[in-house]
């Protein structure tokens, strides 16, 4: 069998995996994404590969060009292209009536402030394409929404000026991450920060979550909305019951093994096996 | 062994290192790349991209 796996950087996640790969008896197949010329035919000589580059851009077109010569990946680029734009998330979510928090897009600085007036202070406006907890903004009025506003479209690049607009959520200092595989929402960690972004590259503490079936239910549901595979679903808890904020397709869970006592590189890695054996 | 470009301490590297793989100095705190293992050569880490992520 062989299992190509795309990376760039080789973060403690994909150390994990290389690991859990050749204890299932499989070594993979390793491609930098940075050494890689695509020729939109020729096709590696793997029979899956799974995407692990640390750019959204790059695994975006790689998978594309990849699926386009005929190998199957895991996860595809359907799902790399909806997860990896906000926007693209909300719509398949609100798609498949997923609850998630209220949203709105603008184009304009002006419209925009219209947008955030309407949902009502506090609002996130979030970057389209993002990660990390980078670049988020709590507006609290509307000083700060004309002044990040005017930011945004003055020093940013383009994709700047479309302005995603989210309704902020008190999450009493935490949110939920669950880890999907295939079919199976295989653990949940509580992030936990005294700031009102949660995220553990942030500096949140990770902490067991049970997996309810609430909790089960959005998250299988989210994650097949996106197209499915291996995400992770950042949900909060909201007096309204939980609510889908993201799904990420190329999840990191180097904080989440001790924490779950799930292993969770060996789930993925035998379940990519799994796939690429039918 | 290997020098750190930033700081210029040794740098011990694991056996099961690879390379891509990101490590840390322990003297300067500098985030290295593992450009090549034989022989050593160390770099520092490219700086976080607007699309990196997860």
């Amino acid at each position: 069998m062989k299992i190509g796996l795309l990376h760039s950087l080789i973060r403690k996640e994909e150390k994990l995996l290389i690991e859990a790969f050749r204890n299932a008896g499989v070594e993979p197949i390793m491609i930098d994404d940075r050494k890689l010329i695509l020729d939109f035919n020729t096709a590696p000589d793997i029979d899956i590969l799974v995407e692990r580059s640390i750019n959204h851009s790059r695994a975006l077109h790689a998978l594309r060009l990849f699926e386009s010569a005929g190998v199957r990946c895991i996860n595809t680029h359907d799902v790399a292209r909806i997860c990896g734009d906000k926007l693209l998330t909300t719509a398949a979510l609100k798609d498949n009536g997923i609850a998630q928090p209220q949203s709105r897009v603008a184009f304009t600085e002006e419209s925009a402030l219209e947008a955030i007036e309407e949902l009502g202070y506090p609002v996130v406006l979030k970057p389209a394409v993002g990660s990390w907890g980078r670049l988020l903004s709590k507006i609290n009025d509307r000083d700060a929404a004309e002044t990040v506003l005017e930011h945004k479209a003055v020093l940013g690049s383009y994709h700047h000026s479309i302005f995603y607009i989210q309704q902020y959520i008190e999450k009493k200092g935490r949110d939920i991450r669950s880890f999907v595989v295939g079919d199976d929402c295989i653990a949940a960690i509580y992030r936990t920060s005294d700031h009102w972004i949660t995220n553990t590259a942030r500096g949140a503490t990770a902490s067991k979550c049970e997996v309810s079936t609430e909790v089960a239910e959005i998250s299988l549901a989210a994650a097949e909305a996106v197209g499915g595979g291996i995400v992770a679903v950042d949900l909060f808890e909201s007096d309204d019951g939980l609510l889908v904020n993201e799904v990420n397709y190329t999840m990191e869970f180097r904080n989440s093994i001790d924490t779950t006592g799930i292993d969770i590189p060996a789930v993925v890695a035998n379940y990519v096996i799994a796939q690429a054996r039918q | 062994m290997g020098e750190c470009p930033v700081c210029a301490a040794e740098i011990t590297i694991a056996d099961d290192a690879m390379a891509g793989e990101v490590i840390v100095c322990d003297d300067c705190g500098a985030e290295l790349e593992i450009i090549a293992l034989k022989p050593i050569e160390l770099a520092e880490a490219p700086t976080a991209e607007e699309d990196w992520g997860q």
